[in-house]
């Protein structure tokens, strides 16, 4: 037997909206199974998972904390996606827009101006853009395929932190610890509402880009570039859109956003530079990107669910003692479960039995 | 008894995709050793209907007969082995592979090379289809790439042959020689179902007719009693109007608008044509035509012409006596050329986004004013409106207020492309295949446009592989063989023989003798 997938002649309009619920509600159904399975009570464990850390106020900051990263950099790749540009190396993208905005408290120490702190923004910006210039180059050049390129990009930046913060950057009094001197306070992102808890700017530089790129793309001709080209090619080609300037134009919005998420995190969260500095927000806004259907405006909403799936994770594994890579399990199936429901909305299944059903008599 | 020659009855056969009956009822009966033509518009149902028959599409209802039992063909490899074999319009043919390992590959048996090559070859000498086995796809003619897939199908030893608009990419030299091959096959007995719009073609060839038009049988005749008018008012429901066209004499002195002289391009893949030394001037008032078979550098010179590839001098290309070969399609738009390619979904228009958005495609520079505020900013308003009026001027038929392109039929689709760029008053035009896939009311209204495009003043220059089309609208037609072109021959000398002849690549150099030959 043989199993097909046929395109629908008709995608359904209300299934195609429905799509990120219907993947949410079946990763929360698998996840009671998993639970189930670890042994543990599925609807308590599901209350601690997605309902507690809602509950309170420093953990709605918390929850602000862990989604300004993946709003900021699934924005910059709901453009890359739309129009065509497979940019998987976010991950790297954040690393050295941290590490490049670092320069200025880690490398000169004295420095310390109230400008430091946006300088350091932009520089943040400046590295990640940088860094995803890589890959686009390679693409334009060579025809390289970015999404092999963009990949091994992360291995790089990240072994290149480790390096640094072990090596040349690591802090004379830091009793040997792999990690920078602390920024001073010029250097230091503030929190929005300090009373109340410990979330920074960072959030509000994510909604400012959500809203700005929404509008790009649906009311000016750079948008319109970016759909076309990503449909279709020809047609944008026929249009006299350049595809090289795009590629870069791509590479280099995403990769700043990536940027400026990683400065912001390492200046506003952390205060300096360790080995590792993300965990895994590079990756895991793919899945926002897509769980927001590359809509700016519905990424906003995306990031913050799998911002409550690392809530969560940490949730979990201090209330019920179990591994906080339950929150990876969840992202991952929330991304299978979002592709999946995609690929049925615009294909059917088709079962096909073995090709002599009907004997015929030869002539 | 009737019963026992019939080869293949349909009963009520019925296919619906969404709301749309592509198929409605649709009954039919093949005899024995009949030709059958199945004549209708582009979009009647013909494809779908076939597409049933050899079990490429399943269908919602009714029954197929053959030799008077009830079958359920369920996909290609059951009707070839019942005895259907079918010739698509669009060959499946590896190009880096030789005619027999193509062959070889669509056999559900494993037999060597060398005897397919051999059975090839027999059937190519019975049937009249000269072919080598041993040569490389890439490097055959459309024509000769036809035959590889006929051999193919009859070594199934099939006894209905269904050819789908075989003729498109023959020149009509090549068409004779095909219906010699086909009026052979009958004579032994064997049934062909011929899928054509071409009247004139199926009054030649065929013993009966079955006629469809929006998914229905409308009538069954023998063509030969017909006239090719009473046939399209079958296939169209109406009187399709005429064209009217009053040829200029192109050898008048009018300023020259479009100017290519000796465009040269290498082959961008290995199996795309180059372009060698390729000159020609329309002049103001005038619809040239290039006639050719497709893929002899129509689509290379298209690209070239329009700036989607660029010249090494700028001086190949004029444009309104400007220097054009180094500016891009944008540049070429503001110069006051237009641009209609070949493949309307996907290169003209971008499927997914509605017409208001297909309007900015091609308009974004050369109307930036009023569809940009401040250059950036889109001015749906505007753009909405300027759709709507083009609508209206070109009479596109849609289901909603702003659709997607893709939703619109074909010719519908195109009647948009051609009113986007005709909206413009360009004053040189540049289509490709202008009504390829197009019913023919929306045929006529777009040729018409053109017409008056160039009555207007504007150039015109039409690349088709309809001679009908081109006989009915060009002032003279040049005709493109193996990426070089003729020099055009004024549509007073014209003939199909000698247009015939060139398109098989008779030389290019001395239409005069030719036409001598001919006459």
């Amino acid at each position: 037997m043989r199993i097909e997938l046929v395109k629908r002649q008709q995608r359904s309009a209300l299934f195609s909206a429905l799509s990120p619920f219907i993947a949410l509600a079946l990763t929360i159904l698998a996840g009671a199974i998993l639970f189930a399975f670890l042994g543990k009570n599925p609807a308590t464990a599901l209350y601690y998972y997605f309902v507690d850390p809602l509950l309170e106020t420093w953990s709605l900051h918390e929850l602000a904390i862990k989604s300004a990263p993946l709003i900021l950099i699934a924005v910059g790749l709901s453009i890359c996606f739309l129009s065509n540009n497979w940019n998987i190396g976010a991950e790297g993208q954040f690393i050295m827009g941290a590490v490049v905005g670092s320069m200025l408290p880690v490398m000169f120490p004295e420095f310390q101006y109230w400008f430091v702190l946006p300088l350091m923004l932009v520089m943040g910006i400046a590295g990640g853009a940088a860094y995803a210039a890589i890959p686009a180059f390679l693409k334009v050049r060579f025809n390289t395929n970015e999404i092999l390129t963009s990949l091994m990009l992360v291995y790089v930046a990240q072994l290149f932190l480790d390096w640094l913060v072990r090596g040349p950057w690591r802090n004379p009094a830091g009793f040997n610890f792999p990690e920078t001197v602390r920024f001073h306070a010029h250097a230091i992102l503030p929190e929005i509402l300090p009373a109340s808890g410990r979330a920074h700017w960072g959030f509000v530089f994510a909604l400012i880009a959500a809203v700005a790129l929404w509008f790009i793309l649906s009311r000016t001709l750079t948008g319109f570039e970016v759909k076309v080209m990503g449909q279709s090619p020809r047609a944008g080609r026929f249009a006299g859109f350049s595809r090289p300037k795009l590629i870069f134009f791509a590479f280099l919005l995403s990769g700043g956003l990536a940027g400026l998420a990683g400065i912001s995190e390492v200046s506003g969260a952390m205060g300096q530079l360790r080995p590792v500095i993300s965990p895994g927000y590079g990756f895991t806004a793919i899945i926002v990107a897509f769980l927001g259907r590359l809509n700016p405006l519905g990424i906003v909403a995306a990031g913050l669910v799998l911002g409550l799936t690392y809530l969560g994770g940490e949730a979990a594994q201090i209330s019920l003692g179990v591994s906080d890579k339950v929150a990876r399990v969840f992202q991952g199936m929330l991304l299978f479960f979002v592709l999946g429901c995609d690929t049925l909305i615009h294909y059917r299944v088709r079962f096909i039995g073995s090709p002599a059903q009907k004997p015929v008599e030869e002539a | 008894m009737t019963q026992g020659r019939d080869l293949l009855e349909v009963r009520g056969l019925t296919k619906i995709f969404g709301r749309l009956k592509a198929c409605d009822g649709i009954d039919l009966t093949i005899e024995k050793g009949e030709i059958h033509a199945l004549l209708g518009e582009n979009g009647a149902g013909k494809s779908t209907l076939v597409k049933m028959l050899f079990g490429s599409l399943e269908p919602n209802s009714g029954e197929i007969l053959w030799k008077g039992e009830p079958v359920a063909v369920t996909s290609p490899s059951v009707a070839r082995k019942l005895g259907i074999g079918m010739v698509f319009q669009h060959f499946s043919l590896f190009e880096a592979l030789t005619a027999a390992e193509n062959i070889l590959l669509s056999l559900d048996r494993r037999i060597g090379v060398g005897e397919i090559a051999e059975k090839a070859r027999e059937l190519s000498r019975a049937y009249g289809l000269p072919l080598d086995p041993h040569a490389l796809v890439g490097d055959l003619s459309v024509g000769e790439r036809q035959r590889i897939e006929i051999i193919r199908c009859l070594l199934q030893e099939p006894e209905l042959i269904i050819l789908d608009e075989p003729t498109s990419v023959l020149t009509p030299q090549e068409a004779e020689k095909l219906f010699e091959t086909l009026e052979r096959l009958r004579s032994e007995g064997k049934s062909i179902l011929y899928i054509s719009h071409r009247l004139e073609e199926v009054k030649r060839l065929c013993d009966r007719a079955t006629v469809l038009r929006h998914g229905k049988v409308v009538g069954h005749c023998d063509p030969r009693k017909e006239t090719a008018s009473s046939l399209a008012r079958m296939m169209v429901g109406n009187e399709v109007q005429s064209v009217v066209h009053e040829p200029v004499d192109v050898s008048e002195t009018r300023e020259a608008l479009l100017e290519v002289r000796g465009l040269n391009r290498q082959a961008a893949t290995p199996f795309s044509i180059p372009l060698r030394g390729v000159s020609l001037v329309v002049h103001a008032g005038e619809v040239i035509g290039i006639a050719g078979v497709a893929g002899n550098g129509q689509g290379e010179f298209f690209e070239a012409v329009s700036g989607e590839a660029l010249q090494a001098e700028a001086d190949v290309v004029k444009l309104r006596g400007k220097d054009a070969g180094r500016l891009d399609i944008s540049g070429r738009r503001l110069l006051g050329a237009a641009f209609v390619p070949e493949e309307r979904l996907g290169h003209g228009a971008a499927p997914r986004m509605r017409l208001s958005e297909n309007l900015l495609l091609s308009r974004f520079r050369t109307d930036a004013k009023a569809f940009l505020a401040g250059g950036r900013l889109i001015r749906a308003g505007t753009l909405a409106e300027t759709s709507k009026r083009i609508v209206k001027e070109m009479d596109v038929r849609k289901s909603a207020e702003d659709p997607e392109a893709a939703a619109l039929s074909g010719g519908n689709l195109q009647k948009f492309i051609v009113g986007r760029e005709l909206d413009r008053r360009p004053s040189i035009m540049v289509v490709n295949q202008p009504t390829w896939g197009v019913d023919a009311g929306a045929a006529a209204r777009i040729r018409q446009a053109l017409i008056d495009l160039a009555a207007s003043g504007s150039a015109v220059l039409v690349i088709s592989q309809d001679l009908d089309e081109l006989f009915e609208i060009s002032d003279a037609i040049a005709v493109m063989h193996d990426g070089k072109l003729s020099a055009p021959i004024p549509i007073a000398e014209a003939t199909y023989e000698k247009i015939g002849l060139l398109m098989g690549g008779a030389d290019a150099s001395s239409p005069a003798s030719l036409g001598e030959e001919v006459a």
